[in-house]
């Protein structure tokens, strides 16, 4: 079977790549495009380790397939921080030692960011329920809340 | 396996018409993709519908909403005209999954997962909707309850997809419903569920009723017998007594690891009762 041509969008930056026709966005990002941010955690929608935006929706890059990018504009964890200067979250989720092992953060970043993007004052409540399909077994999550909390209150500038 | 991104109906539904090997449709990819990688189907060509022009949009249509069947629960709830008028129908689809899951997962993919839990199912044939299903003959409408016919089985023919999802116009006075039970609060497959749509008169006697009952069947239960119970009364404490008994006689459910088949008949019976007070509520009477 061909490969099939993709020209979409990532970061910012219109990139072309060629993938198998079952190959996951997942799958392209990490081991085609070099961005490997995106962690595998499940491979079935579950752990929201490979979070990442598609036309500004959060999704798992595991349940896309990379030939459904074309013409998509796709957002990673790479494109968060602006060259060296981090995004608020990732200095709240570092001041708040949101992470233990750290494979969960990118996708939680991503998750959060798509968040406070829409709600940029939630509440814990639902802080919590968004991020559900994004899962820690270091952390017990209740320092990933206040690190999105704190993310928020600065981004809103109080 | 081939991925070909259909860009018209008649095309997807040729496509899938045409091939030998087993063809499935990819929506939002949120059951299919899951399946493929377990290895539990192995499609030789999946066809993308989401390109198709109109299936991803929600459309107003004789004062009712079609929604394009590559509608994800993330863009239905955030369309505040048919969430105010139909929430029943869309908290069970909203139900569904995490916050990336409802991202791509549609009510439509549900619905052809035809798992007997499927929780966007009930609130639509609560709600009376009907699916429109492109094939190689042409376009044909049905009702939702209509579409699974068996755990994993639909009833659409070879060539054959569900192009959008249509709730008609809410009458006045009317509310809808859903409630399931699972053991934990978030992402867990429905133990029982239950829709439940009401209409009103301006007296406040209830004058239709449409109520489904989810996991307790291989499909899902249009519950005629629960729904005449309410029709003609003030769904009162007596009504809604009725109800309850009717709705927990109607279910027909497995016992596996999630309920015991009485376990589910006596929650069925509670879910109905508590989604038709919402529902009436809902209705305003």
């Amino acid at each position: 079977m061909s490969t099939i041509h993709v020209s979409t969008t990532i970061n910012g930056a219109p990139t072309d790549f060629v993938c198998e026709h079952d190959e996951t966005l997942l799958d392209v990002l990490r081991n085609r495009i070099g961005l490997t941010g995106s962690k595998e955690g499940c491979s079935s929608g579950d752990c929201g380790a490979c979070s990442v935006t598609v036309n500004g929706r959060l999704v798992c890059s595991c349940l896309v397939l990379g030939a459904e990018a074309q013409d998509a504009e796709v957002h990673t964890i790479e494109g968060m921080a602006d060259g060296p200067t981090l995004h608020p979250l990732q200095k709240a989720f570092i001041e708040h030692a949101a992470l233990q092992c750290g494979f969960c953060t990118p996708g939680i970043l991503v998750a959060a960011e798509a968040l406070l993007k829409e709600k940029p004052e939630p509440t814990d409540e639902e802080v919590r329920y968004w991020l559900a399909g994004n899962l820690c077994r270091c952390t017990g999550y209740d320092k990933i809340v206040r690190a999105v909390q704190a993310a928020a209150a600065e981004m809103r500038g109080v | 396996m081939r991925y070909v991104a259909a860009t018209t109906a008649e095309e997807a539904s040729a496509l899938l018409a045409a091939e030998t090997g087993l063809a499935k449709v990819l929506g939002g990819g949120t059951d299919i993709l899951v399946q493929m990688r377990a290895g539990m189907v192995e499609p030789a060509l999946l066809v993308d519908i989401k390109k198709i022009p109109g299936l991803r949009e929600i459309k107003s249509e004789a004062g009712g909403f079609r929604i394009g069947a590559g509608v994800s629960g993330a863009e239905l709830m955030r369309h505040s005209a048919f969430a105010t008028t139909w929430p029943g129908a869309l908290e069970g689809f909203n139900l569904i999954g995490s916050t990336q899951v409802q991202g791509r997962a549609t009510m439509a993919g549900n619905l052809c997962n035809a798992s007997p839990a499927g929780d966007a199912v009930p609130g639509l044939v609560a709600a009376g909707a009907t699916v429109r299903i492109q094939g190689p003959k042409g376009q044909r409408d049905c009702p939702i309850e209509d579409v699974p016919v068996s755990p994993g089985k639909t009833s659409l023919a070879k060539g054959e997809f569900i192009t959008s999802i249509f709730l008609p116009a809410k009458p006045a006075r009317t509310g809808d419903a859903y409630l399931r039970f699972i053991p934990r609060t978030e992402m867990d497959i429905a133990v029982a569920s239950a829709g439940v749509c009401l209409t009103f008169d301006a007296s406040g006697t209830c004058t239709a009723a449409r109520v489904a009952l989810g996991a307790v069947a291989p499909t899902v239960i249009v519950a005629h017998d629960a729904a005449k119970t309410l029709i003609g009364t003030k769904v009162d404490a007596a009504a809604l007594d009725a109800l309850q008994a009717a709705a927990t006689a109607l279910a027909r459910p497995i016992s596996d690891k999630r309920g015991t088949a009485d376990y589910r008949r006596e929650t069925v019976g509670v879910l109905a009762r508590r989604a038709a007070q919402i529902a009436k509520t809902r209705a305003g009477a």
